[in-house]
């Protein structure tokens, strides 16, 4: 994460990769794959949850 | 980024979503319940459940004859006729019929019956009931027809371009920031600029997806009309001249040809004469496989209702196909308790990126309106003059 791309892009595009893979492994496979979209689904939703709900201290 | 080009997108990212977001919300409103219309239409004891057989029948449960399963459901409307009868893969001991006055009926009969003794289970709710069939309509056209069904997916276009467009503008917006920055201790408005820039990206690839596969889904009647038009037609090409039916020929036997020719397949559906997935001279069954991926697409096999033998069977044009392919991708059916949930969670994130969208929209509007009050009472104390020569 040290280039200025990176340190702006890094973020979405990684959760951007999970969510793919968690709308597209459901579609292929249920049981373990299930479980893996929920999971690479999760991430982004849990990100957006931490992020919005934290208070920095100061 | 120049200023002309920030200019630009921001233009391109306020107009969009301004036309959109009170449709969208009415989407993203709606579409909560109908992740969970399995579990609203348990609550509200809506759901159909097939009875329980015999214990001597239970290991080794029976097929009834389709004939007879048809003639249990019209018993009750004796002057309707049949339109489709499906089977989901999950519940094989119910088919579910409908029956209506013509064809196209909208008002149409859903009857449950029982797939193992013919008998009838149950008339369930007309889509499951009047609260779901409200959100259900609202949804999907309006209470609007086709108009409002593609007028929506018109609405799903421009929720695309505000995305892309947002995407843009967050690069200015979060150059200086750390990921995930929401600056609470400075105003409001910026408060929520943050969380509309978190939100926004967070939310970005699955709401792009379930927005294009929305578009794709408003298209479904006009897809179905063109397939009519083309393959359909060709498929029916010699019955051109051919008389009214008269006589059909038995229903279970015409299914047990089409099983017998497409072996793996289970059938999803039925069509009957006249239906727009059938032929006036054939029924259309509608097989399918039993695996995660392989049951949403179809195959359909047209059979003479007149005679009972095949007529034709085809794969599905391509466009039908990314149609089918698209549905669960936009309903987050395919993936358990889990994906709902999270689907639920996303749809509320979207309902707070439009929100706030809006919000910001406002208070710029309004932060603009004083500027321009100070700008003409400014003006109105200077000369001509000066006045064109700031506008330049």
């Amino acid at each position: 994460m040290s280039s200025p791309f990176m340190k702006l892009w890094g973020m979405p595009i990684l959760l951007g990769i999970l969510t793919l893979v968690g709308l597209l492994s459901a579609l292929f496979g249920d049981g373990i794959w299930d479980a893996l979209s929920a999971v690479t689904l999760g991430v982004p939703v849990a990100v957006g949850a931490w992020f919005s709900l934290r208070r920095k201290p100061g | 980024m120049s200023t002309q080009s920030l200019r630009w997108w921001s233009w391109i990212h306020k107009w969009s979503s301004l036309v959109c977001t009170v449709f969208m919300l009415l989407l993203c409103l709606t579409g909560l319940p109908l992740i969970y219309h399995h579990e609203i239409g348990h609550l509200l004891g809506n759901d159909v459940e097939a009875p329980a057989l015999a214990p001597e029948l239970a290991s080794n449960p029976p097929k009834a004859n389709l004939d007879e399963v048809i003639a249990s459901a019209k018993a009750l409307y004796p002057n309707k006729i049949m339109m489709y009868m499906s089977q989901e893969l999950d519940e094989p001991a119910i088919w579910n019929v409908t029956l209506g006055d013509h064809p196209n009926d909208e008002h149409y009969k859903p009857i449950a019956v029982d797939a193992r003794t013919a008998k009838v289970i149950t008339e369930p709710a007309f889509e499951g009931g009047a609260f779901m069939s409200t959100m259900l309509r609202l949804h999907v056209d309006m209470f609007a027809g086709l108009p409002g069904m593609l007028f929506l997916g018109f609405m799903g276009l421009l929720l695309i371009v505000a995305i892309i467009s947002g995407v843009v503008l967050y690069a200015p917006f979060m150059r200086k920031l750390d990921f995930g920055t929401v600056r609470h201790e400075r105003s409001t408005r910026l408060k929520w600029l943050d969380m509309h820039n978190l939100l926004g990206i967070v939310t970005l690839v699955w709401a792009l997806v379930v927005g294009a596969t929305g578009v794709i889904n408003t298209l479904a009647d006009v897809l179905l009309k063109v397939w009519q038009a083309t393959e359909i037609a060709a498929m029916i090409e010699p019955y051109k001249d051919a008389k009214p039916l008269v006589q059909m020929a038995p229903v279970d036997a015409a299914v047990k040809t089409a099983v017998a020719a497409e072996p793996g397949m289970q059938v999803g559906f039925i069509a009957f004469p006249g239906t727009p997935f059938a032929t006036p001279h054939h029924y259309g069954v509608y097989m399918h496989g039993d695996q995660a991926f392989s049951s949403r697409l179809y195959k359909p096999v047209l059979i003479d209702a007149g005679n009972g033998t095949i007529t034709d069977r085809r794969e599905l044009p391509w466009y039908l196909t990314a149609l089918l392919v698209s549905q669960p991708l936009h309903f987050g059916d395919y993936g358990g308790g889990w994906m709902q949930f999270l689907w639920a969670v996303l749809d509320v994130a979207t309902i707070i990126v439009l929100g706030s969208g809006l919000y910001l929209w406002l208070k710029r509007g309004r932060r603009a309106k004083a500027d321009a009050k100070k700008e003409k009472a400014a003006s109105g104390m200077q000369p001509v003059l000066v006045r064109s020569g700031e506008q330049a």
